[in-house]
């Protein structure tokens, strides 16, 4: 179960507004969250994986406290260990495909099995400038699951996806996040793409 | 022909290089995260030597390094440390001369890094050094380039400073710039000319491997 009650101030053009979230998600569950740009769904993401401190709030999981700013508790995102796919990717340039998996996890076989659900097995040996922005996207998909995370965030992570890849590797993810029994929270701009995968929806305003 | 002046020269500038790398590099990361004002403070202290007369900053440090007072008078008594008129003093002024020359290409760099590279790296679990050794150096390596080769340079040219607090003592601090002046001073034009040509050929060198390099990294060593 993740536990989330934040308030976060927000830039906006005109001042600024508040993003407040009060939600609690069960374990194992798939959520997406949309909403107009700029209403703070990335920022809620970057919230929960630690690269953000909200004014005030509280999150937990699964009874461990990840945050309660009350008592200036904020455990660091490496402790956090939760999946995160950027919506720009923040794939490492200096780095072949299959060493983004290497920097992640050791497990070889479990490497060997992303590789082929992400079909970038023949691009192992490729940097990330020499990849369509599909593979790209789909490395970084691959690149968050390395680490076999409970909680799995993502941001925009099909948007660069045809349709036919998008079906294929949704399918194969539906049986990862079960094998992990992860939580996993999505955001997107076409809340249809999601359709048959997650089983709960967040809507901020 | 005296060669000792050019070794002495390049022994100054590779270890004020490399010393300045040890201390550029921590520096440089934690100046290219968020502003306060005392960053501001500390990075307008160290781009001072770029826009400051050398002889001031070597009068400066030539007061504070005086073995006969403040600083340098309790360097000496502890530990029997004099960096006034030695070559330990050319070393410590070359450092603070070249500040600016390693530390402004590297922050500069890292802070062109999207923000989101160095989160990805903490999400897989990695600590800050993890992440600055695998991810964050290896993606400013013309910058870094840059820095090492600007800084080595610009330590081979150094005069008014290391003049101020070395001297020109032959074996000692008498570097090939000052070995230049003095040739030049004693009408022996014939040993400036080669002191002058021996550093006009390997700065020359340097800096064109820079821009070869930075030819193929497709990046600008200038950027």
């Amino acid at each position: 179960m993740i536990s989330i009650d934040i308030e976060k101030k927000l830039k906006a053009y005109k001042g600024q507004h508040i993003l407040r979230i009060k939600q609690q998600f069960a374990a194992g569950s798939i959520t997406r969250i949309y909403g107009p740009s700029g209403a703070g769904k990335t920022t809620l993401l970057k919230t929960i994986a630690g690269f953000i401190e909200p004014e005030k709030g509280k999150i937990i999981i699964n009874d461990a406290v990840w945050l309660d700013t009350a008592s200036r508790i904020n455990v660091p995102p490496q402790k956090r260990l939760a999946g995160f796919v950027f919506q720009d990717y923040a794939l490492f340039p200096n780095m072949t495909v299959l060493e983004h998996l290497e920097y992640a996890t050791a497990d070889k076989e479990w490497i060997r099995r992303l590789l082929a659900i992400g079909k970038l097995e023949p691009f192992a040996t490729h940097k990330p400038e020499y990849l369509s922005g599909g593979q790209q996207q789909r490395l970084a998909i691959l690149r968050a699951l390395a680490i076999k995370p409970k909680v799995l965030l993502m941001d925009e992570p099909f948007s660069a996806l045809d349709p036919e890849s998008k079906s294929t590797l949704i399918d194969e993810l539906k049986v990862l996040f079960e094998e992990l029994k992860a939580t996993v929270l999505i955001v997107t701009h076409n809340p249809h793409e999601l359709d048959g995968l997650t089983n709960l929806e967040l809507v901020i305003n | 022909m005296d060669f000792t002046p050019i070794y002495l020269t390049l022994k100054l500038a590779a270890i004020t290089t490399l010393l300045l790398l040890v201390i550029g590099l921590p520096v440089a990361w934690w100046l290219s995260r968020g502003r306060s004002f005392f960053k501001i403070m500390l990075e307008a202290v160290i781009t001072m030597p770029l826009v400051l007369p050398p002889s001031v900053l070597g009068f400066y440090l030539l007061l504070a390094f005086s073995p006969q007072h403040g600083i340098g008078l309790w360097l000496q008594k502890t530990f029997d440390v004099q960096f006034v008129f030695s070559f330990k003093g050319l070393v410590l002024a070359s450092v603070i001369y070249s500040l600016p020359f390693m530390i402004a290409p590297i922050k500069s760099a890292l802070q062109q890094l999207p923000v989101s590279l160095a989160q990805a790296s903490y999400s897989l679990g990695k600590s800050r050094w993890q992440t600055f050794v695998n991810v964050l150096l290896p993606n400013i390596k013309p910058s870094l380039l840059t820095a090492i080769v600007l800084t080595f340079a610009h330590t081979l040219g150094e005069f008014g400073v290391v003049l101020m607090i070395g001297g020109n003592i032959p074996g000692v601090t008498r570097v090939a710039s000052i070995a230049v002046y003095d040739s030049v001073e004693q009408m022996d034009y014939h040993s400036a000319n080669v002191y002058s040509l021996i550093l006009f050929a390997i700065t020359f060198v340097l800096v064109i491997a820079v821009f070869i390099f930075n030819k193929y990294q497709l990046k600008s060593p200038l950027e």
